[in-house]
């Protein structure tokens, strides 16, 4: 398993980093950023289930 | 004769005594059913109300495994293939800590979320995500390989050139394992329990241009209302 996962990413050599003014970003955290960027709009955009278990009680909506 | 306390003689009165009053004080400012609800206003039913959650369930997990690794120790989680395992649940828990933790915390600074007397609230949030950094980056000079004396030599010049270096040495490998596994997270379990009786204290703040019982209202009040 280990060795598919190194096939797929080879981290035995110096990362990529992005350097912009004072600004040094390695490429890694980079797409993590991307990532956190991308659920926020995901929970932002994609509805919730509703219940169907149970009544709405005082003050909430359906 | 009774042996049951209840049936046994009392003395003094419950009015007078510091124990009621500050009994009665703590019922009055956290009641049970503010403290665990069994209904939520239906504007929570948004994923963006769920990464605060998710950031406590990844807590736990970061508590227990990082707990288990205390117990074996450095050995165990460098040489074993379980250590190995345990090891990588504790980093990859973290990961997700604060993955969650940051969505959490730009969803509720763009919903002004310190609104309604919340201000508590949204500092003890701010105040957990601090210590929280301050956590992870002593659990990354304490691996005890060549990755963490890189990151703790870096990390000297850096809190010298700022003038903190005098107050703690990062290369201190004794002392960073010390401020990891005791001091932090004591400080950021005791944060995360204030900041989640505040939330339930105040609740669930509503999104802006919604009043807390989930009618739209005048957006121009809208900063206003709890």
């Amino acid at each position: 398993m280990a060795g598919v996962l190194a096939s797929v990413v080879n981290l035995d050599k110096p990362g990529h980093y992005i350097h912009w003014w004072v600004i040094q970003l390695s490429v890694a955290n980079l797409v993590v950023i991307a990532l956190m960027v991308f659920v926020f709009l995901l929970a932002l955009v994609v509805p919730f289930p509703k219940p169907h278990d149970r009544e709405p009680a005082d003050g909430e909506r359906s | 004769m009774t042996d049951s306390p209840s049936e046994a003689p009392m003395t003094g009165g419950s009015r007078g005594s510091w124990s009621a009053a500050l009994r009665r004080r703590a019922v009055a400012e956290m009641p049970p059913e503010k403290l665990l609800p069994d209904r939520q206003p239906a504007y929570v039913a948004s994923w963006i109300y769920v990464f605060g959650v998710l950031t406590l369930a990844a807590l736990v997990v970061v508590v227990a495994s990082g707990s288990v690794l205390a117990l074996k120790g450095p050995q165990w989680w460098h040489d074993s293939a379980l250590g190995h395992y345990v090891n990588s649940m504790h980093l990859w828990s973290v990961e997700l800590f604060f993955f969650f933790m940051v969505i959490h915390l730009w969803g509720q600074f763009f919903m002004a979320a310190w609104r309604g007397r919340r201000a508590l609230t949204w500092m003890t949030g701010a105040i957990a995500f601090l210590a929280s950094i301050g956590t992870a980056f002593t659990g990354y000079v304490i691996q005890s390989n060549f990755d963490s004396q890189w990151i703790a030599t870096q990390a000297k010049d850096g809190m010298n050139s700022v003038g903190i270096g005098a107050f703690w040495n990062v290369l201190d490998f004794g002392q960073m394992l010390l401020w990891h596994v005791l001091l932090l997270p004591v400080a950021v379990g005791a944060i995360v329990v204030l900041h989640l009786v505040m939330v339930r204290r105040r609740g669930v703040v509503a999104p802006i241009g919604v009043d807390a019982n989930g009618n739209l209202i005048d957006a121009r009040h809208a900063m206003d209302a709890s």
